[in-house]
């Protein structure tokens, strides 16, 4: 065999090696093709998919293989003549007509399927899913099904996902890693419902492959959507409308459930919540120690502020460094508090996420931790 | 150079001279493309492993704003006005562009602009600490609001403008004007089409663009709520005016590209280009297309559904003039005399991958399946099918073709089969998994992704490793080229036409002092 034979059958080889390797050598490569739902428009949008797919390749089979013919049997070394013609309208025409038929044929399922996708008429349930820098707020409205009205939260990705994914923290990465948050929302099965979106600082978009629904939060718009999920599971998704720094890590998560532990859910959630205002009531008047202080109020900075502050509230890019800052150690309580919750420049307004006693525990916090040493005690009374 | 033109520094920053100036954008373009390349090695670095290991995901979204910005104003499209300002007097027979005073500002305004785009990078803090603009290239409203070094992007963005429109009324008034005697329109290289075309697309846009980015100035300093819902703005409205600029700019990246490929398929099958005419009109409907299909971009924004409806329909139209472009540089290969020399290479790629493109941008246009694709990084793998493997590659076969024409010396034969073939398989372990993981559920953006996207993501890192130092491979073998080689002969490949190559390799400083008769 000679040596350039020998280079080729090489070439070859690792060519195939670099193809099929890495499929044949991890099992786990199953992440190849569109996540199939389980919601019922989801299929459509699925089986559409498989259609364009299967034109797409059928096509490029055979545009690839004419030009790889003419690459192989049409090369001046095996002696090839050059052909004069330069122009043909029969051929011309038919193959602008021919894409264009075929467009026509993928339209029309296409049509059905967004129509569908559309109609957001008769709808079980109504769920309104707000985004923020970097959260979902969820508010329960116009239920046929249970009694969840009223029923509002704050879902945020989950504490060990998040402790893990700092920088160079090197730690084991947990399950479902980034797709876990800390409070789900809970959907029944086989029901409409309807996803309002909308948001309270800059677009965030909804999105849970396996629901096949996504639609941008938009601040000023409420935009409506839905899916019908037809088995009971949790499903999990992601923020996909790029919304600053932690963009990455506002997962979604849905678990839908029977119809029956739907409901038991919807009113253990709204008993708890009642208990939960009752407890916030109560604490708003209270007047708490400096050690109760700076205990709660280290559990919200490193849930709410650390991201951009930094754990030791170093900073880092453009968020400022609270350690030594004026506004927390010399300037004046109002103006911190007045901060934290209004929001400042790309700082998200955090009054409607925490509660009186939070804000007055991370003032707390932050006036007195890494040395800030101010020793100013905030009450939650001093939290308008 | 024969009179009296000015050496060194001087040379450089007066030159009115058409080949000094595509010299000066080409060079340009490869800076911004070294840089931009570097940016995406560490968001490929980032993205290796699973977990955060080693930039903030602040600055991670610096570095996909600053690659995508880089790579689109600043490498792409400065590359193609270097190669119409090199190619386009020499293949109409002209001595050179039609406004050579303005041809020198267009392109001395650039630096600028670069140097306004990066500089908050460096400003305040620590060196590169990641106060550069983290809004991504799309530079969406209200986010890109937040941003308090706004105004440093929106001047950038301003200059960037101007250069480009300054060179498209330049690119305009050569062609319709200084065509030698007997070069009708339609006798026109497909290139110097293809730019006339990009060139009114250019002129038609860039001005949106300008407005866009001023009403975000005057929302950020001045007070106006354009964009601000809460002053009675509309924040999808900034969505509809940068995509009736944005989607343009695709086809102007893109067109050129065209241009080249066609030139480049005829002569190395020795046989004309097939369809000339329908090429022509072709690029036309696709020019005319881009303008009115903007809205494809944001199908999940919550339109009315007749207007989905019809974006949809417009959008998936693109694929008739789109797909007789194909067949015709098909036909044209069909019962050729074919050789490989290495700008063929480089086409045949371009052929083949970019229609790979093609497929996945007809997929996106279905708007209920693009609610699945919408900003995952299947839109990622598409668009860099058709930039990278696109226009790119077209670039640089360009460069391969064109190169002994211009430095009078043949590009070192093995060193550029290397640089093909490696490039070849690199971008391809690198953009297609890219497919995989969209489908699969991953965001695009993100600077940590779910374990289940962690395999591909591995490869892609791998495979874009590969491809970015073999683009450093790429500027040794354009140095060794303008440095030396083989002598290039003046018409240098066998099957060539065209004006430009019955001129001396290289090229002498002044071209067609009197006009070439045109049969």
């Amino acid at each position: 065999m000679s040596a350039s034979k020998a280079a080729k059958k090489l070439g070859g080889l690792i060519l195939t090696a670099l193809l099929l390797g890495p499929a044949m050598a991890f099992a786990e490569y199953s992440t190849l093709n569109m996540t199939e739902s389980v919601s019922i428009i989801g299929q459509d949008m699925y089986d559409l998919h498989m259609l364009v797919l299967w034109i797409c390749v059928v096509a490029g089979v055979l545009v690839f293989g004419v030009i790889i013919w003419s690459l192989i049997f049409h090369r001046k070394s095996k002696g090839a003549k050059p052909a004069h013609f330069h122009e043909n309208t029969t051929i011309e025409v038919i193959w602008t007509s021919i894409p264009l038929i075929i467009l026509v044929a993928i339209a029309v399922p296409a049509t059905k399927t967004l129509l569908e996708y559309e109609d957001t008429t008769n709808s079980d349930l109504t769920i309104k899913a707000t985004g923020w820098q970097w959260k979902w707020e969820y508010d329960y409205i116009d239920d046929k099904v249970g009694d969840s009205q009223g029923i509002h939260f704050f879902s945020s990705l989950s504490k060990d996902a998040n402790e893990a994914r700092q920088l160079g923290a090197n730690k084991e990465l947990p399950e479902h890693y980034l797709l876990d948050v800390d409070k789900r929302i809970v959907v029944p099965v086989g029901k409409k419902v309807r996803i309002l979106t909308t948001a309270a600082d800059v677009i965030h978009a909804w999105w849970v492959p396996e629901l096949a629904i996504k639609r941008d939060a938009i601040p000023g718009y409420i935009n409506e959507s839905w899916f019908q999920a037809e088995k009971v599971g949790v499903y999990r998704g992601q923020c996909a409308e790029l919304c600053g720094k932690d963009h990455g890590f506002m997962p979604i998560v849905v678990e839908v459930k029977s119809v029956e532990d739907y409901k038991q859910w919807a009113s253990a959630e709204k008993a708890a919540a009642s208990q939960a205002s009752a407890a916030a009531a109560a604490a708003s008047g209270k007047t708490f120690t400096m050690a109760e202080l700076m205990a709660k109020g280290k559990e919200v900075y490193t849930s709410s502020c650390a991201a951009c502050h930094g754990a030791e509230g170093q900073g880092g890019g453009p968020f400022p460094a609270l350690k030594g800052s004026p506004l927390a150690t010399t300037g004046s309580i109002a103006d911190h508090i007045a901060v934290i919750a209004d929001g400042k420049g790309i700082m998200p307004p955090f009054g409607a996420q925490l509660s009186a006693l939070d804000i007055a525990a991370v003032t707390t916090y932050e006036r007195n931790a890494w040395g800030n040493n101010t020793g100013d005690v905030v009450q939650p009374s001093q939290v308008k | 150079m024969s009179d009296q033109a000015p050496t060194g520094i001087k040379r450089w920053l007066f030159t009115t001279n058409h080949k000094d100036i595509g010299t000066l954008y080409l060079w340009f373009s490869f800076i911004m493309l070294l840089t931009g390349g570097a940016m995406a090695m560490v968001i490929r670095a980032e993205l290796l492993y699973p977990g955060m290991q080693v930039v903030d995901p602040n600055f991670f979204n610096m570095m996909t704003t600053m690659h995508g910005l880089i790579m689109v104003f600043g490498a792409i499209m400065p590359a193609m006005v270097g190669l119409a300002n090199w190619l386009i007097p020499m293949m109409i027979g002209a001595p050179d562009m039609a406004l050579p005073r303005m041809n020198n500002w267009s392109f001395w305004i650039l630096p600028g602009a670069a140097i306004l785009l990066v500089a908050p990078m460096f400003i305040g803090g620590d060196f590169l600490s990641g106060q550069g603009p983290a809004f991504g290239w799309t530079f969406y409203e209200p986010l890109s609001g937040q941003y308090d070094k706004l105004a440093f992007f929106v001047f950038a963005v301003h200059l960037l403008g101007l250069s480009s429109i300054m060179g498209s009324i330049n690119i305009i008034a050569t062609i319709l004007n200084m065509r030698a005697p007997g070069m009708t329109l339609m006798k026109m290289p497909m290139f110097v089409w293809t730019w006339l075309i990009t060139a009114f697309l250019l002129i038609a846009v860039m001005p949106v663009l300008a407005g866009v980015v001023t009403m975000m100035l005057t929302d950020k300093y001045f007070g106006t709520s354009f964009f601000d819902a809460a002053g009675g703005g509309d924040p999808v409205m900034f969505q509809h005016i940068f995509w009736f600029f944005g989607h343009p700019e695709v086809y102007i990246m893109i067109l050129p590209a065209f241009g080249v490929v066609s030139q480049i398929i005829p002569t190395f099958a020795r046989k004309k280009l097939f369809g000339y005419a329908s090429m022509v009109y072709a690029t036309a409907a696709i020019a005319f297309l881009s303008f009115i299909v903007w809205a494809h971009h944001m199908f999940t924004v919550g339109m009315p559904v007749a207007a989905e409806l019809y974006f949809m329909y417009a959008t998936v139209m693109i694929a008739v003039p789109t797909a007789v472009k194909v067949f015709n540089w098909t036909a044209t290969m069909w019962k050729g005399s074919l050789s490989f020399e290495i700008p063929m290479l480089w086409s045949i790629a371009f052929v083949f991958l970019f229609t790979i493109g093609g497929f996945t941008g007809l997929m996106l246009g279905l708007a209920p399946v693009d609610f699945q694709y919408h900003d995952t990084y299947f839109v990622v793998a598409h668009f860099h099918y058709v930039l990278v493997t696109g226009a790119l590659y077209a670039i640089i076969a360009a460069f391969y073709y064109w190169a002994p024409k211009w430095t009078g010396n043949m590009y070192p034969p093995l060193l550029s089969k290397i640089h093909f073939w490696v490039s070849l398989i690199s971008v391809n372990v690198l953009f297609f998994p890219q497919h995989f993981v969209g489908l699969a559920g991953m965001p695009r953006r993100i600077p940590d992704y779910a374990v289940q996207f962690a395999d591909w993501n591995y490869w892609s890192s791998i495979g874009g490793f590969v491809f970015g130092l073999s683009q450093v491979l790429f500027l040794y073998i354009v140095i060794k080229t303008i440095k030396g080689g083989e002598k290039a002969t003046d018409q240098v490949w066998e099957g060539a036409e065209g004006l430009e190559w019955t001129v001396a390799s290289p090229a002498p400083y002044h071209t067609f002092a009197t006009p070439p008769k045109v049969k």
